[in-house]
Formats: structure tokens, sequence, C-alpha cells
């Protein structure tokens, strides 16, 4: 081999370390996201890329309590129909324009009227933004809207710089947060660098973070154990043990708010017209059949939270009087006896064609069989499970939520007549009833009592049971320091730094 | 030479028609509903209807037609669902990297096919000749998925020499550039190396046999240079457009190789798109691919007839 | 496509062989039969599955998840308890049938309208031949994927997709193979005594197109069980508890790092079994190729 050859290849294998990162931090995400436009996005990793770009009025502290952001204090009228906001003094947006009321009455204006915008829904109960002096707005509302200020700690509450609304926001998106935009390839990376005029530049000491979608969670790992990757996202439990037993790197974990479940047809065309779908004791009994514990342990390593209700149990809304079931098949088979079906009976159940989804729902299916549920499984690729879904082309099927941090966000679409998830048509006036109250309702006491009381019916009716909820797991490579997960699975970039 | 180019891209005019509506129709029978996909966690019924109206997706289909393939004729191939970028500039910023994948991928093939093809055409029914179409048809018979991740676990991970996935355009950096394409070339250069083997193989064999050679051989010439001087040039004409051909298999190679190295270029793009029922991306890619295939083709035809003299002559 | 493009199997051309001398060659060929002897070892593996004294391929065992090999499982266990070797022989089944059946129907769709197009020529063939192209110019991958995402994830749905995506090369192919042997003197014998056209199709036409046809199925069943399990590593073909190798290696991706035996034993028995079909197909050319003499 030549000298040239050699030295050709010793470049090429070159141990990757050698290459200068700076104090740029590279994240691991499991896709990509979509617009990064607040007001088109939609996907949830869109949402963890906003964190560092785009600051909202209201942030939320990990006991999911709302703090200032850029609102630094609020308050909402005895009758619930406006809300006064103090904003923040001496805040620029990315392109030097001063962040003011004027901004706040435009972004929501922007939410409310764009042609494309998808928060439209979410900022539909304001009828008016009063700009009352340059740093306090007044929300004036056509009616009491308890979740709107948790809406406004999420996208709807993300400011644009108003002089970027006509150039195209998804391309260059001009926001004012810790982190401005510096590039986007699309399914490849998105790079953003510090703001020196943040005004919280004092907790930032990174110097850049990129964006990197890796779907494949063992490609994703493998880039964290390379060196490629400083922080990983969704880091897989069955992956934690390996994690674990490297020197170099530690995972995070957080309880989260999001759920996966079973949710019933019970009403949605013919396909309702079956026994699970009519009787509420045959959900019942199938939901005694299925032992949580042992899902979380054999398919998550124990590292999520087995749950049967909408309310994760680090929620303040939790719901202490239904704790997890025990898994109790003497009883599911005397519930199965009770609707006249001492022999058995079968489900047809989809399910989304993801290893973890498969191994679930076989998981499930082999404890039913035990109480004489013969469960018949179809899987289907994601898009289409949603569109039969929302067809009523489904006995039940196996699918999940993200959480949200106010628990309307949680139920509400998912199980009131007419809501925009309330995929098997459950309809329940008593429900709907309570529901639309605890919207308006802002005293937290209050309000528990309000979802405490549709928790109860909807054990009762369940047409849909939890599963688990799905905690946030983390791999982290030692040289990171400072990084501390949050139950609404946004990485928070304050006080993370980066040794070399 | 020209009129027959001239001939061959005005056959190829209706065949990018059919591709076009083929591939159209193939998508209209897909189930699920794009805007159910896209709409993702915001599902505001609202949100959804204006949506289907802003997309053209109430209107009927041959109208959509109508209006995506007016559009392609003007050089606009519409608007991903998903990213709201145009499918045009989409297209435009993938073709480099699918491109240097698909060289590099070349490079590989060559460098164990064509040593093999030699090898085994001089060693004809010997051992040898065995050993070697074996060791190219592994890379043909290896699920390349499988042989990605084997890799990245090995050599990224285990002894972190090159990097496990992701893309540096080589304008950035030449060096990082190749190196992150390495493997995944590697990968994808296996599958095509049988190919190239079998064709060296067959075309050595051809020209062994001619007179030529036998006279080379009979003034008393080395074995070497008989093989590598006179043989091999002259075998070497039909694999130089063999290499054309295989942008095919290429492509369909690089889907999975892709989506295992997260290289951001054609073959990921499209899976995901048919994943997410992006159709825009989904036509738009398929479509170049067929151009790009027709003309491959054309290519491959062309430089044939031009290499090869006799053929011109008739 | 032009000659240089139907490269794959026309070179098994126009002239028929004695059979015996087709066979002796294909039986002196090494490699051709060490792939032979690979496809029958699955073939047997595949069909012994029931008599085997096997573990049940479904039967799971939660305390026993992610066991790397041991006496009482040889290949290991898989995420949810279950005997690897086990499935990994149920499992070889539903990789076979893919392969297979997949060919089967691009053959049963391929050559009839390869015949057609070839004999009969004019429109019929203009109209054959131009989809013909149109779908060859489509990336054989990408049109299984969408052809699969079309049917809905399932083994059958998957050797649908991946049958119909192949069909092409095969009309390609038949088509070529038909014109030849129509131009053939025989052939025009038979008109001239007045044979039907049916006659002459069954006893002229098909004979001689079948042996590159069934080069290029061999070839072909190799290259869709790499696609069954591409489907399968997309989500898209055999789904659960059913094993096949593709999905077991859907799953086993996921524990790469931590049980690498889920994933080493189906990788490696796709590749022989692969291997062997691609040794086979191009023994089976060389021995019918004219010019190799």
């Amino acid at each position: 081999m030549t000298f040239r050859s050699t030295f050709l290849i010793a470049a090429l294998l070159g141990s990757t370390a050698l290459a200068a990162q700076g104090q740029t931090l590279r994240i691991g995400l499991e896709s990509d996201p979509d617009a990064l436009d607040p007001d088109r996005s939609r996907t949830f990793v869109g949402r963890i890329v906003f964190t560092a770009l785009c600051d909202k009025l209201i942030d939320v502290t990990p006991d999911l309590e709302l703090v200032p952001q850029l609102a630094t204090e609020w308050t909402v009228s005895e009758d619930g129909r406006s809300v006064d906001m103090m904003l923040r003094e001496g805040v620029v947006f990315h392109d030097g324009t001063p962040f003011d009321a004027e901004a706040v009455k435009a972004n929501i204006e922007r939410s409310q009227t764009l042609d494309t915008s998808v928060r439209k829904s979410e900022v539909s109960s304001i009828e008016e933004v009063e700009v009352v002096d340059t740093h306090h707005v007044r929300l004036n509302l056509s009616a009491p809207d308890a979740p709107l200020l948790a809406q406004l700690a999420d996208r709807s509450g993300m400011m644009i710089s108003p002089a970027s609304f006509d150039s195209d926001v998804a391309a260059n998106p001009v926001c004012s947060g810790p982190f401005k935009f510096v590039s986007r390839v699309a399914q490849d990376r998105i790079e953003l660098e510090k703001f020196e005029d943040y005004w919280n530049a004092d907790e930032i000491s990174l110097d850049g973070v990129t964006y990197l979608p890796i779907p494949d969670s063992t490609v994703r790992l493998a880039n964290l154990q390379s060196g490629d990757l400083d922080l990983i996202n969704r880091l897989a439990a069955t992956d934690v043990e390996a994690v674990e037993s490297s020197d170099s790197l530690t995972y995070e974990r957080a309880d989260g708010l999001g759920y996966q479940g079973i949710t019933f047809n019970t009403s949605n065309g013919a396909k309702s017209d079956n026994p699970f779908g009519q009787d509420a004791r045959l959900r019942q009994a199938l939901s005694l059949t299925i032992d949580r514990n042992a899902i979380n342990q054999v398919v998550f390593a124990g590292l999520n939270a087995p749950a049967s209700q909408f309310s994760s149990a680090v929620s303040p809304y939790f719901d202490e009087a239904y704790p997890v079931p025990e898994r109790d098949v003497e009883q599911a088979r005397a519930l199965l006896a009770e609707a006249g079906y001492e022999d058995g009976l079968s489900l047809e159940m989809q399910f989304p064609n993801m290893p973890v989804s498969q191994q679930v729902v076989q998981m499930i299916q082999a404890m039913a069989a035990e109480a004489g549920i013969q469960i018949n499984l179809t899987a289907k690729e994601f898009a289409t499970m949603l569109s039969d879904q929302a067809a009523g082309d489904f006995q039940a099927s196996q699918v999940g939520w993200s959480g949200r941090i106010d628990p309307d966000g949680n139920i509400y679409g998912f199980v009131t007549t007419g809501g925009g998830f309330n995929d098997g048509k459950y309809a329940n006036e008593e429900v709907d009833r309570i529901l639309a109250e605890a919207r308006t309702v802002s005293d937290l006491e209050e309000r528990k009592e309000l979802y405490h009381q549709a928790n109860q019916i909807l054990m009762e009716d369940l047409p849909l049971f939890y599963l688990y909820n799905d905690a946030w797991l983390y791999g982290v490579s030692n040289d990171v320091e400072g990084f501390s997960p949050s139950p609404d699975g946004m990485i928070r970039l304050e006080g993370v730094t980066l040794s070399e | 030479m020209l009129s027959y180019i001239a001939r061959r891209l005005l056959v190829s005019i209706p065949t990018l028609i059919l591709v076009s509506i083929f591939v159209f129709a193939l998508q209209q029978l897909l189930p699920g509903d794009p805007v159910l996909a896209l709409a993702g966690e915001d599902r505001d019924p609202e949100t959804l209807d204006r949506l289907r109206e802003l997309y053209h997706l109430n209107d009927p289909i041959w109208m959509q037609y109508l209006r995506w393939i007016g559009g392609v004729l003007q050089g606009d191939f519409g608007q991903s669902i998903r990213t709201g970028l145009p499918v045009a500039d989409m297209i435009a910023s993938k073709l480099p990297v699918t491109i240097q994948l698909a060289v590099m991928s070349m490079i590989f093939a060559a460098l164990i096919g064509i040593p093999a093809g030699i090898i085994s055409a001089v060693k004809k029914g010997t051992i040898t000749d065995y050993v070697a179409n074996i060791v190219a048809l592994s890379g043909l018979s290896l699920p390349n998925f499988w042989l990605g991740i084997m890799l990245i676990l090995l050599v990224s991970v285990r002894w972190q020499l090159l990097p496990a996935s992701g893309y540096v355009p080589l304008t950035e950096d030449p060096l990082q550039s190749i190196r992150t394409m390495l493997m995944p070339a590697f990968v994808l250069g296996t599958a095509l190396a049988a190919s190239l083997m079998r064709h060296t193989r067959s075309s050595m064999l051809g020209v062994l046999r001619q007179d030529y050679i036998r006279t080379a051989r009979a003034k008393g010439l080395g074995e070497r240079t008989v093989v590598m001087h006179h043989a091999f040039r002259n075998a070497l004409t039909p694999v130089v457009t063999l290499a054309a051909l295989l942008f095919g298999e290429l492509i369909a190679g690089a889907v999975l190789t892709e989506q295992i190295f997260t290289i951001p270029g054609f073959g990921k793009m499209v899976v995901d798109a048919v994943f997410n029922r992006d159709y825009a991306v989904v036509q738009g890619v398929v479509l170049v691919t067929a151009m790009g295939f027709i003309l491959m083709n054309l290519v491959a035809d062309a430089a044939y007839v031009m290499l090869n003299p006799r053929l011109k002559a008739g | 496509m032009t000659e240089a493009a139907t490269h794959n199997a026309t070179a098994a051309a126009p002239i028929r062989k004695p059979r015996s001398r087709v066979w002796g060659k294909l039986l002196a060929h090494r490699s051709a039969m060490f792939g032979a002897a690979l496809v029958s070892v699955f073939i047997l593996l595949a069909l012994a599955a029931p008599i085997l004294p096997l573990a049940d391929p479904a039967a799971a065992d939660w305390a026993a998840i992610r066991q790397p090999p041991s006496a009482a499982h040889w290949f290991g266990t898989d995420e949810l308890g279950r005997d690897q070797l086990s499935r990994m022989i149920w499992g070889a089944r539903a990789s076979l049938m893919a392969g297979v059946v997949s060919v089967a129907i691009a053959i049963a769709i391929g050559v009839p309208l390869g015949v057609i197009a070839g004999y009969f020529g004019g429109w019929t063939d203009a109209i054959i031949s131009r989809c013909t192209e149109a779908l060859l110019a489509m990336p054989f991958l990408i049109l299984a994927i969408a052809l699969a995402a079309f049917l809905g994830p399932s083994l059958t749905n998957a050797m649908i997709a991946i049958g119909i995506a192949a069909t092409p090369v095969f009309i390609r192919l038949t088509r070529g193979q038909a014109i030849n042997v129509t131009a053939e003197d025989y052939v025009e014998s038979a008109h001239a005594i007045g044979l039907s056209t049916p006659v002459i199709l069954r006893r002229y036409i098909f004979p001689n197109v079948l042996p590159p046809v069934l080069v290029q199925a061999t070839l072909t069943v190799a290259s869709a069980i790499i696609a069954e399990a591409s489907l399968s590593f997309l989500g898209l073909g055999q789904q659960p508890p059913a094993p096949s190798w593709g999905a077991m290696l859907n799953v086993a991706k996921g524990f790469m790092a931590q049980a690498p035996w889920m994933a080493v034993w189906p990788g490696i028995a796709i590749f022989l079994v692969v291997l062997g079909f691609n040794l086979l197909g191009d023994g089976l050319r060389d021995a019918l190729d004219p010019r190799e003499d």
C-alpha cells in the first residue's frame, strides 16, 4: 500500500471525535418536524424545536404550573370573560423588532385568521385583543375559557415577529426564543444558534443547537453511542439497560402526560353493532383481563407507568379514587356470564403496524384468551388506521395520545358528542355537560371535582380504557450537564451546558 | 445518431404520461385520508374541511390530475402537503444527495464486481470461479437493511470509526461527506456488484475466445498482459453501458439504505411521503425517477452503439 | 426496453437444447448444485415444521424474554419469550411461500400478456409494451411499497404487491422470446398447415418461451424473498403472532444492541436461502445458454 492511500484511509477512518463541534448541542429526534410556523405546526417534534426557537406568553414547570415567560403576570376577571396580561419589557425578536402589546395582538389575530392556521379552534374564544398600553394587553373572551391559558403556554402563545408575517414564516421563522433559526434541510437537520439579545441570555450557555430527525431508535442510539449526538429523544425503554451499562452515557426519565389505550366503537356506523360496542360490562371484563404491570415489565422494562384513567398520575387532576386495577380473571368471567357470554366471544382489534404496539396487543390477546375473549388482530398502517377509525370501520382500536398539560386537552375531544377524536361516537349528555362546565371554571379545586365526576361516569361506561402512560426517556451523553426532563416532553435548554 | 436520440425521446413521452397516470391512480387507491394524516393531533373538524379545500382534495380525481399535470408541464410539481415546500425545490435539494450515494455505490460495485468477474472468467470452472461467484452473489443476497444495521453496530458503535448515519454536503466538508457516505455506499454497492460481476464475466469469456487473444498468447505474451491489456479493455465496453442500466436498481436499493442510514435523499423522501400520504411528493419523485430511468437507458443504448463500431456500421 | 436492457435472462435463448444435456450441465455445475442444496434444506425444514419436535412458535413465556441461546432454546428467545428456533423454522414457510407465490403471480399475469404481445403484435403489443415500460420505469420497491400500503399490511397482500411489481419483467422477457419464436420457420409452417392459434400457442410458443422464464423465475424468487423482508421491515408484511423472517427482523432491529441473536438468525437464513436461489438461477442460465458450450 502506498503512502498516499494509507494516509487517505487513515483520514477517512479518523475518529469522529476529532471533528470540532464547538458548543453546539446535537439532539436526535424521532421524526422530522412539519412546518416551522407555530400557527401551522401539527407535530409533537415540532413543539420540541419551538421550545428553543419561540418563547410563549406562558411557560409550564415540571409540576405543571403555569409560570411567566413573555407575560410576567396575568389575571382572569371575576366573570372569566377577560384576561389581563402584563408583558415582559426589553424583549426583542430575532430580527430586532421589539416585542410589545401590538405584537401580541397581531400574533393572536394571525392564529385566528391565517388561511392555513390550525390554531383557530384553540383561540376561538378570544373576541378581541385590546392594547391597554405598550406592555399590557387584555383578552376579551366570548365566554369563560379555562383551557385558554394552557393553550397560550403552547403554540397558540408563541410569538413571531410581526415584521416577518409577509414572508414565508415556515422557511425562516423569526421568534424571540433563546435560539434563532439558521437553516433547515428537510429530513436531515434543523440548525439554531444562540440569540445574543435574548432577555434571559444568562441562563443560556450553549452556542447553538442542531436537531437531527433519526426515525429508527436503534440508529438514534447508535449515533449517541458513537458520539455523533449529545442527546436523544425517545430512547427505547428496552435500550435503557444498554445506556446504563455505558461509561459515557446516562439516561433521564420523566413521567409523561400521554397515554396508550383501547378505544371502542360504541355508535359509529354498522360496526358498532357488536357485543363490545353495546355492552359496557364486556369492555370492563376485557379491561379486567389485562395485567397492566406485566405489559409494563415485558415491553417497557418497567419504565412506563401503568394507567387506567385520562389524567396521568403526575397531573393535579389525577383521580385517587381510581387506582390502576389489579388483573382479575374471575371477575372478568363473571361479567361475561352476566352479559350472557359465559362461553366466551370474539372481538376484532386494530393496531398500528409498529413493533411496540405489536408486542402490547399480542400480550393483551393472550391475557384476554384466558377469560374466553378471543381477539382477532388486524395491523394497519397508521394513516389508514386513523381514517378507518374516523369512518367507524373498527370494533376496537389500540391508539394513544401524546398528552396535554390541561385536562381538557386529554379528554374533551375524545368523549364529548361531536368531539374531534371521538371516533367511536360515544355520546352521554351528562359527560358533555360536565366537561363543558369544566371549561368555564378556573378554580382548581372546583375543576378537579368536575373532572372526577366525569371520570366516575367514564369508568362505568368505558368507551375507551387506558393501558399505560408513556414515560419520556432520553439518552444523554456525559458531556451534557444540567438537562432535566419535564412531563410535557419538551427539551428545555436553559441551564444546559456541554463540555468538550 | 442525433435522429436516433430524438426518436427515442419522442417515444418516451407516452411512457411518461402512462407513468404519471399510474402514480396518480395508485395513490388515489391508497387508503387513509391525507388530511387526517396531516392534521395529526389537531383534528378540529373545521380545520380538516379547510385543509381539504385548500389542497383541492374535494375535487374530482380527473380535475386534480389535470391541475397537477398542467403544473408539471410548467415545471411546478405542486406543494408538499406536509412541509408546505414546493416539491420541485425538495427534489432539487435531494438530487445531489442521491447522486453522490449512487456514484459512490457504483465505485464499490465496480471494485468488487469487476475483479471478481475477471478472475472467474479467467479461472472458469475452477474453485476460484465458484468462490468469486459466491462472493459477488453474497452482496445481492444480503438484505440491505440488515447489513446496514449490522455495520452501524460494528463500525460506528463498537469501533467508532465512521459516523452512524446522516449526511454532510460535499461542498461543506468533502472529507466528512465521504466518510458519512462510506457505509451506505458499501451496502448498496455490494448489492449491485453481482450484476457487474456477471456481465464482466460473460463479456470476458466472449473476448477470451476471440482470435486475437489466441494470437497474443501464441506470441508468448504473459497471461497477465493478455488478460489485462488485451481482453479486459475490450470486455469493458458492455460493462460500462451496464452501469447506466443499473440506475433503476440503484434507486430501488437506495429506498431502504437511505431509510436505515437516515440519508435525506430520494428514497427516504418517497417512502416517508407514501406513509404520510403526501401525494404531491410521491408523484413528483416517481415521475422524476422514471424520467431518469428512461434517460439512463437512452444513454446506455447510445453509448453501446457508439462504443461498438460493428453495430454502427450495421 | 432495449436489447441491452433485457440483459437478465434472454441470453438463454432461441434454440431449445435436448433436455438431458441441460440436466447434465446443471448437475455438473458445482455452484448451482450448492445453491440447490441450500434451497432444498430450507424447503425440507419448512415442510417438516409440523412433525419436528419444536416448541409452539406462538407460546410466549413472559418470564423468559430475550434469552440468549441456551440448551433449552438453541437460538434463544424473542421479545415475548417465544422459542426463536421454532419461529425460524415456521417462519421459513412464510418467507419461502412469499418468494414462490409472488413469482407465481408475476408469471401467471406476465407470461400470457407477454406471449399475447409478442405473438399478435400490432396495437395489442403497443398497448401492453407501453404499459410495461411505464411500470418498469417506476422503481420496483417503491411500486411494491405503494401497493402493499394500498392493500394493507399482511403476508398475503405483500405477496400480491411483490407479484404485481415483478410482473413487468416477465412481460418484457416473454414478449421478446415470443417474437423470436414466432419468426421461426416451424411456426410459419404450422400456420401454413392450418393449425389454430390456440394450438400453435400451446404447442410451439409456450414451450419455447419457458426456459428463460424459468431462469428469471428462480432469480426473482430470490429478490422476492428479499422484498418480503424489506416490506416486513417497514411493517407491511407478515403480522404477529405468525412468524416470518422479515417480520422477525423488523422486531429484532429494536433489540440489536442487547439481543443481537434475534436479528442474526433470520438475517443469516434470508441470506442463505436467497443465495441458494441466486446460485441455482445462475446455474440454470449457464445450462440453458447455447453459447456456453
